[in-house]
């Protein structure tokens, strides 16, 4: 029988949440690297039993684990980040040039076709890649050097690559994007890029238009409409419809068009999820509701999803990297939050449930669908 | 033989329990001993030091016979009690974070 396994990153440890295909009865082993930061995990698309994390703690430093069989076990792979060539500057929160120093990695995403080709984004902002299942990193540098990079600056979160997409329909192009600098996007494998951000506007730079500057918080992207991806950022969800060329605002009628996570159904391109949050200072649902949003119309026209939902007194976050969505017939919708709560959705979000209440502040989740 | 006392989460993630023994060869110093405790140890690699400049991680310190040594030359003999194997050499972990 199929079934679905949530891989969530937290504060202090990593945890995977494991059941069948109804997604109502849930085995939950952890924590595997207790008190470390598991920023990120993900399996590869070509082989299930492949995951790769990212271990982080403030003492030590970056650790990446790789495990083969599921989840099960863990062994520690390659952590050594290393820019190419001369680093250079960019901006620090005070406009003052700061050299590019590695500090953590923020995003792992497997290719879709070897397991032993992974993807790394990285603080300070960079994009690495291994090809021998996390033993050595290279960096793709034609990122951080296409020209603007001197301009990056800092998001609160530092200046972090958080978000990888994978085109699969053409496997020369992917998409990056970066706090607080913008999307990025590649039409030869990463080799070089180009700025995708004309129709972004953010209040919070000097000039609201620029070409780079904006807090892209996420990206995300349906496989079967590959040149369609919607984006949280800062403020205003966004979407464009060829490749990031032209962005515009699908906000609507949200309550607000602040938050961090976006992602889109698995058999519907046009049906959109997102978490509002009451502001950039204020980073907790409004009037204390936890709600997820969906539009079915690719944006503009969103309804509130709140059975199962806590709708009093919620002053969690869910972070960029936070929410994903299975692929079984119903699709299946999770997400977790500051407040260590993972909740899922086994009806494409009409209704909810808690997974798990007390875990630590969640920073990631991610789902694979098994056979 | 050389004694050393890992962190918790260190001694963790090298999978190992209690303290390190370590056979050193040449002359005994912060680096000869941090080298062959990531010889042995590959998956500490980066998580004491950085792995280019062998800078000490901020939040690490390293003491021994009730010195704070983390901020002595790296190629300073380290204390004959330490050589000897009389004395462990203490990878610690600073009182910070959450």
């Amino acid at each position: 029988m199929s079934g679905v396994r949530v891989l969530v990153g937290t504060r202090k440890g990593a945890f995977v949440l494991t059941a069948d295909g109804k997604r109502d009865r849930w085995a939950v082993s952890g924590p595997h690297f207790g008190g470390w930061e598991i920023y990120h995990m993900k399996g590869s698309p070509a082989d299930p039993d492949r995951i790769y994390a990212s271990q982080y703690s403030g003492w030590s430093g970056q650790v990446i684990q790789r495990s083969d069989d599921g989840g099960a076990t863990f062994a520690p792979v390659g952590n050594q980040f290393s820019y190419e060539g001369t680093p250079g500057t960019h901006q620090w929160y005070d406009g003052t040039p700061h050299p590019w120093e590695f500090e953590r990695v923020w995003h792992l995403e497997p290719a879709r076709d070897d397991p032993d080709t992974v993807y790394a984004g990285v603080e300070d902002a960079g994009l690495f890649k291994s090809a021998d299942g996390g033993k050595s990193w290279q960096e793709l540098p034609g990122l951080r050097g296409h020209g603007t990079g001197s301009a990056w600056q800092p998001g609160a979160g530092g200046m972090c690559l958080h978000t990888i997409i994978l085109d699969p329909a053409n496997p020369a192009r992917m998409f990056a994007a970066i706090s607080a600098a913008g999307a990025f996007r590649s039409d030869d494998a990463g080799q070089t890029w180009q700025a995708v951000n004309r129709g972004l506007r953010s209040e919070g730079i000097p000039d609201a238009d620029a070409e780079v500057g904006h807090c892209v918080h996420r990206l995300a992207m349906h496989p079967s409409r590959p040149e369609v991806l919607y984006m949280q950022k800062h403020w205003d969800v966004m979407r464009t419809d060829n490749a990031g060329e032209t962005w515009r605002e699908i906000s609507g009628n949200l309550p607000t068009d602040f938050g961090f996570p976006i992602d889109v159904h698995a058999h519907e391109p046009e049906t959109i999820y997102v978490v509002p949050i009451t502001s950039d200072s204020e980073h907790f649902p409004p009037d204390g509701q936890l709600r997820v949003y969906r539009s079915r119309t690719g944006g503009d026209e969103w309804e509130p999803l709140a059975k199962g939902l806590p709708q009093q007194n919620c002053y969690v976050n869910v972070l960029r990297d936070a929410m994903a969505v299975d692929s079984l017939d119903e699709c299946g919708i999770y997400f977790g939050t500051t407040g260590g709560q993972v909740y899922a959705s086994a009806d494409a979000g009409d209704s909810w449930a808690p997974i798990v209440r007390d875990l630590p502040a969640v920073l990631s989740v991610e789902v694979q669908t098994l056979p | 033989m050389i004694r050393v006392v890992l962190p918790a989460h260190l001694r963790r993630l090298a999978g190992v329990a209690g303290e390190v023994r370590l056979e050193v060869v040449g002359p005994v110093s912060q680096r000869s001993v941090l080298d062959a405790l990531e010889g042995r140890y590959p998956m500490l690699r980066g998580t004491i030091r950085d792995q280019q400049s062998h800078r000490r991680r901020a939040f690490i310190r390293f003491f021994a016979c009730e010195e704070d040594l983390s901020h002595e030359s790296p190629d300073a003999s380290l204390p004959d009690a330490v050589a000897s194997g009389a004395e462990p050499y203490l990878i610690v972990g600073a009182m910070a974070g959450g």
